[in-house]
C-alpha cells in the first residue's frame, strides 16, 4: 500500500520507537482501551485518494454547483477581494500559528489583532474591540449575554424586528438556553418603532436592544433618541452594522450606543456558502471587562521595546472556567487579518468609494426594476444604499432570473423580493439583469 | 526572527493608496440624509499596496507556525497542514456560492456536507452531523443545548445540572454556563480516571448529562467509561464527549460505541486544518440516533458553517481513506509515548502507564534551586524551549498538577524531529540543575523578551493611538 505523504514514520522509526517504550507492536498502545472498545469492523471510508485524484473529486464537486451573478446581500455581500489578501493570509506563519499564548514568537498576530481592534473601534466609533467572535449572529448572541451580565437585575433583551432573520434566530436560541427573555420591537414604516421601543422600555426589565443600523430591508435607520430613551431606564443600546457601510452612515458611537456588533464580512470576505466570516464587537469602556473573547494589548519587554500580549484574562474560559463572560476559545484570527489587510488597502478613500459605487449601482437598478412595470415600490423615499427590495407583481421571479443566470430576487417573508448590488457588478451586468426582468 | 516594530497606521501617509476600483458608470445616488450620514473622521490608514505586503511579511516573520517548527502544544493537536486542502478551499466554484442559495443551486456544497456526514459518522460511531458550529466550544455549546433540548422535548424539566470532570477543558464549564446548566465537579483519581464511587452520588434526576474528554487531558483513557456510561444512561442522563482528545482514537475507538451520545469534533484539530492564529476553527456536532429530532431547534450560526473549512477536512479525509486513518490515531500514541519515555528521568511523571496521543509532566526533577536562587518553573522551561527553536507545550494545564507541561506530539512529526527536542528537553534540565538563571531569564533569542503582562492589564492599551 502506498505511504500517505503526511506520514514520516518509516518502519525502522516505528521500531526503534516501539523498542524505547517497552512494547512489541502498536496494538499493545491501547491496552488501556477495554476489548469490547476496540473497533473491530472496516470503517466505511472511501478508499484512500492521490492527490491528483482529490483534485479531480473536488473539480467535479465545483462543477456540479451553478454558477451566477450575485445580486442578493441578506448578510452576505459579494464585494470585491484585493489579490493582496489571500496572498498575504496563505503566509504558513499566519496560517499554521497557534492561539498566541507564547507572545515572544507570537508578535506576528499580536499586532495584527491589535491593528484589527484598532480598526473596528475607527469604524465604529467605540473605545474597545475584541479580537473577533464567529460571526454576526453569534456576536449578537454575545451581546444579548453580555447586556444582562452588565445590568444584573434586567431579565430582557429587545430585539428590532428589522434585524435579519438569522441573526434574530441564533439570539433566540442562545436566549432560550441562557435563561433570557426576548422581546420585539416591530417595525413601522420601514424602520424600527421609536414608540413602540419606548412602551417596551416602561417595563423596566430592559437589559439591552439590539437594532440594525441597516435593516432587513435595506434602509438606513434613524435611532435619534433611542440612547436616551434606554438609558434612561439603564439598558444598554446594541447596534447591529454592516462595518462596510459604517464608512459612509453614522456610527454606533455617534449614536451613542454601548456595543456595537455585526458581521465582517462585507469587508472583502468571500462569500463561501456562508463562512469562515468573523464576527465583530466593540464596546465602551465602562464595558470592557465584561466583554467576550480575546483582547491583545500594547506593553514593554524586559528592554523596554513595544510589545503586544493577550491581556485583561481574567475574563476567558481558562482562567475562570464557568465564571468567564462567555466560553469562546478559538475564534476567528485569520479572518481578523484578512479584514485588517482589506482595510489597510482601502483607506478611508478606498472604502467610501466601495459604497459609492454599490449605491449608485443599486439605486440604478431600483430605477430601472421599477420602469419595467413589474413591480410596486414597498417603502418610497426611504434611504438605502446598496440592498432594497420591492413587491414583485409576478410569482416566480427568482427562479426566472437563475435560468437567465442570476441569484437575485430573494424573496422574503412578507412577499418581497430583495435585491443588493456591489462595486463588482457591472452596468452591463445590471442591464441584463433588468432584460431578464423585462423578458419574464 | 528578527523584532519589527511599525504598525499599519505607522506606514500611512495622505493621499496613498492601496486600491484598485472600477470606474463608476452609474448616475449618482442621492445623499444621505445628513442626520443619517457618518460625520467622525475615517481614520484608516493611507498605503500603498507595496507598503501592505512588506508590512504583513514583516509581521509574519515574528511568528512561529507548524511549518516552521515542532507545535508540542497540548490538546491543540498541532498537525501538518495539507497545502492541497488550501487549494480545494480556493476554488471559486465553492467560495462564489452565496450561503443562500437554494439546494438546486449547490449540488456540490451539498454533496460535500452528506459525504462529510457519512465519512464523520463512520470515524465516531454517531448518526447524524451538524455542521453549524464554528469552533469546539461552540461545538460544546451547541452539543449541551441538543442535550437539554432532548430532556425538556421528554418534558423533563428538572435537568439542570451538568457533570464535569476536574480534569476538563476550560471551556467545558464555562459552556455547560453560557447554555444555563450548573456544573457539578466530580474528582479525579490518584491515577488520573474519574472517581467512579464519587459520581455515583451525583447522579440524581436533576443531572442532564456529563461532559468527558477520553482520553482525558491527561493523554489517560478513562477505562471505567464502560460503567460510567451505563450509570449516567441508568440515572436518565447523557454522555457528552469533547472531541479535543480524538486524535489518538482515529481508527482505533469510536465514541458512539463507548456510549457518548452527543459529541463535537475540531476539524481544525484532528482533521488537519490550519488554526490560523486562533481560528477559523469548525467544531461539528455529532449526536445519536435517539438525538437527531433535536437538531432543528437550534440555529447557533449564520448559515451552514465554516464551509471553507469543511471542504479542507474533506480533502483531508480523501486523502486518509479506509488504509490510512488508523495509522493517525497509532502514530500519535507511539510518538507521545516515545516522548514520555524518553524523559521521565529528569522531568516528573506523575502517573505512569501507557498513555494515548499526549501527557503531562509535572516540572522539572531537579529545578536547580538552591540559597536564594529560586528553581526554574514550568514557564521557565517552555521559554527556554522557544530559545532552541521548538513551540513550548501547554504549560499550567491541567490544573491537577501545579507545574503541568502537556505535551502533544501528533503523527505527522518525524523520528528525528522528536529526536531533537527530547535532547533540547534533556538539555534544558541539565541546565535547569546547573543555574536556573539561564532559564528564568529566556527567551533570549526570540524577537522580543518577556512582557510586562502586570502594565497591560492594569493600564490596557488596546488600540492604537497617535503617539503613544
Amino acid at each position: 500500500m502506498a505511504r500517505l505523504p503526511y506520514l514520516p514514520h518509516t518502519d525502522a522509526d516505528i521500531q526503534a520507537m516501539l523498542d524505547k517504550i517497552g512494547v512489541k507492536k502498536l496494538d499493545e498502545l491501547y491496552s488501556d482501551v477495554p476489548a469490547e472498545f476496540l473497533h473491530k469492523g472496516v470503517y466505511a471510508l472511501p478508499p484512500a485518494m492521490s492527490e491528483q485524484e482529490i483534485r479531480d473529486c473536488f473539480a467535479s464537486l465545483e462543477a456540479m454547483n451553478a454558477k451566477l451573478k450575485v445580486f442578493v446581500g441578506a448578510g452576505a455581500y459579494d464585494h470585491y477581494t484585493p489579490a493582496v489578501i489571500p496572498y498575504l493570509c496563505a503566509r504558513s506563519e499566519f496560517l499554521t500559528a497557534y492561539t498566541p499564548y507564547q507572545c515572544e514568537i507570537s508578535q506576528g498576530t499580536l499586532r495584527y489583532i491589535f491593528e484589527y481592534q484598532s480598526l473596528i473601534c475607527a469604524l465604529t466609533g467605540l473605545d474597545v474591540s475584541n479580537a473577533s467572535l464567529y460571526d454576526g449572529p453569534t456576536a449578537a448572541a454575545e451581546a444579548m449575554k453580555m447586556a444582562v451580565a452588565c445590568t444584573r437585575k434586567k431579565t430582557r433583551v429587545l430585539l428590532s424586528r428589522g434585524l435579519l432573520p438569522h441573526v434574530m434566530e441564533v439570539v433566540e436560541t442562545y436566549a432560550r438556553f441562557h435563561g433570557v427573555q426576548i422581546g420585539y420591537v416591530p417595525v413601522m414604516n420601514g424602520q424600527t418603532c421609536p414608540n413602540c421601543l419606548k412602551a417596551e422600555l416602561a417595563k423596566d426589565d430592559v437589559a439591552g436592544v439590539i437594532v440594525p443600523s441597516i435593516n432587513r430591508y435595506g434602509i438606513v435607520e434613524d435611532h435619534t433618541g433611542f440612547a436616551d430613551a434606554i438609558h434612561a431606564q439603564k439598558g444598554l443600546l446594541i447596534e447591529y452594522c454592516d462595518p462596510s457601510a459604517l464608512a459612509v452612515v453614522k456610527t454606533p458611537g455617534e449614536w451613542d450606543a454601548d456595543i456595537a456588533i455585526g458581521d465582517g464580512q462585507p469587508l472583502g470576505l468571500p462569500l463561501s456558502y456562508g463562512g469562515p466570516y468573523v464576527g465583530f464587537m466593540a464596546v465602551k469602556k465602562e464595558h470592557m471587562r465584561k466583554m467576550p473573547g480575546r483582547i491583545v494589548g500594547q506593553t514593554v519587554d524586559k528592554e523596554g521595546r513595544r510589545v503586544f500580549v493577550l491581556t485583561l484574562q481574567a475574563r476567558e474560559q481558562h482562567i475562570k472556567r464557568e465564571k468567564a463572560t462567555s466560553n469562546i476559545c478559538s475564534n476567528e484570527s485569520l479572518m481578523a487579518l484578512w479584514v485588517t489587510i482589506y482595510l489597510s488597502l482601502m483607506g478611508p478613500e478606498g472604502l467610501k468609494e466601495v459604497n459609492k459605487l454599490s449605491t449608485d449601482g443599486a439605486h440604478y437598478l431600483y430605477g430601472e426594476l421599477l420602469k419595467t412595470g413589474q413591480f410596486e415600490e414597498v417603502f418610497p423615499g426611504k434611504p438605502f444604499l446598496k440592498e432594497f427590495v420591492l413587491k414583485p407583481k409576478q410569482a416566480g421571479l427568482q427562479e426566472r432570473l437563475e435560468k437567465a443566470g442570476f441569484f437575485a430576487a430573494l424573496p422574503t417573508e412578507e412577499g418581497y423580493v430583495s435585491f443588493c448590488v456591489t462595486e463588482k457588478r457591472t452596468k452591463a451586468e445590471i442591464d441584463a439583469l433588468v432584460k431578464a426582468v423585462k423578458e419574464g | 526572527m528578527k523584532y519589527y516594530d511599525k504598525l499599519i497606521f505607522e506606514c500611512s501617509r495622505e493621499g496613498r493608496c492601496g486600491y484598485s476600483l472600477p470606474r463608476n458608470a452609474f448616475p449618482a445616488a442621492g445623499e444621505l440624509p445628513a442626520a443619517l450620514r457618518r460625520q467622525a473622521p475615517l481614520a484608516l490608514p493611507q498605503v500603498s499596496e507595496p507598503d501592505v505586503v512588506r508590512h504583513y511579511t514583516n509581521l509574519s516573520q515574528m511568528n512561529f507556525g507548524v511549518d516552521t517548527g515542532f507545535y508540542p502544544l497540548g490538546s491543540c493537536t498541532m498537525k501538518y497542514n495539507p497545502k492541497i486542502n488550501e487549494e480545494m478551499a480556493a476554488l471559486q466554484g465553492f467560495q462564489g456560492l452565496h450561503p443562500l442559495m437554494p439546494a438546486r443551486l449547490t449540488e456540490g456544497a451539498c454533496k460535500v456536507y452528506e459525504e462529510m456526514d457519512k465519512a464523520l459518522a463512520a470515524i465516531t460511531g454517531m448518526y447524524k452531523f451538524t455542521f453549524a458550529p464554528c469552533a469546539g466550544a461552540h461545538g460544546e455549546l451547541t452539543g449541551l443545548m441538543l442535550m437539554r433540548q432532548y430532556h425538556i422535548n421528554r418534558g423533563d424539566l428538572k435537568r439542570t445540572k451538568v457533570i464535569v470532570p476536574d480534569s476538563a477543558h476550560g471551556t467545558n464549564p464555562a459552556s455547560a454556563a453560557v447554555c444555563g446548566l450548573e456544573v457539578v465537579e466530580v474528582k479525579s483519581l490518584a491515577n488520573g480516571r474519574i472517581d467512579v464511587e464519587a459520581l455515583k452520588p451525583l447522579l440524581t434526576d436533576e443531572v442532564a448529562g456529563i461532559m468527558m474528554t477520553n482520553p482525558n487531558t491527561l493523554g489517560l483513557f478513562e477505562t471505567e467509561i464502560g460503567t460510567i456510561a451505563a450509570l449516567v444512561h441508568a440515572a436518565g442522563g447523557l454522555l457528552y464527549y469533547d472531541g479535543a482528545n480524538m486524535n489518538p482514537l482515529m481508527g482505533v475507538v469510536r465514541p458512539g460505541d463507548m456510549g457518548f451520545d452527543i459529541m463535537h469534533l475540531n476539524l481544525h484539530k484532528t482533521f488537519s486544518t490550519p488554526h490560523g492564529g486562533g481560528g477559523p476553527g469548525s467544531g461539528p456536532v455529532g449526536v445519536a440516533r435517539k438525538l437527531v429530532d433535536c437538531l432543528p431547534a437550534i440555529r447557533v450560526s449564520a448559515f451552514h458553517g465554516n464551509f471553507g473549512v469543511i471542504l479542507r477536512a474533506y480533502a483531508y479525509i480523501l486523502a486518509l481513506g479506509q488504509e490510512h486513518l488508523r495509522k493517525v490515531g497509532q502514530y500519535a500514541v507511539l510518538s507521545a509515548n516515545y516522548i514520555k519515555e524518553s524523559l521521565k528521568d529528569v522531568y516528573k511523571l506523575p502517573i505512569e502507564g501507557v498513555c494515548k496521543h499526549e501527557f503531562v509532566f509535572d516540572g522539572l526533577i531537579n529545578d536547580g534551586a538552591h540559597d536564594d536562587v529560586p528553581g526554574a518553573t514550568t514557564l521557565d522551561v517552555a521559554k527556554r524551549l522557544l530559545d532552541y527553536g521548538f513551540h513550548a507545550p501547554t504549560i499550567y494545564f491541567p490544573l491537577l498538577f501545579h507545574q503541568a507541561l502537556m505535551i502533544e506530539p501528533t503523527e505527522t512529526e518525524s523520528k528525528e524531529t522528536i529526536d531533537a527536542f527530547i535532547e533540547v528537553m534533556r538539555k534544558i534540565a541539565a541546565e535547569a540543575a546547573q543555574d536556573p538563571n539561564i532559564l528564568h531569564d529566556a527567551p533570549h533569542n526570540t524577537p522580543i523578551s518577556r512582557p510586562d503582562e502586570t502594565t497591560a492589564a492594569r493600564n490596557p492599551i488596546l488600540k492604537y493611538q497617535e503617539n503613544s
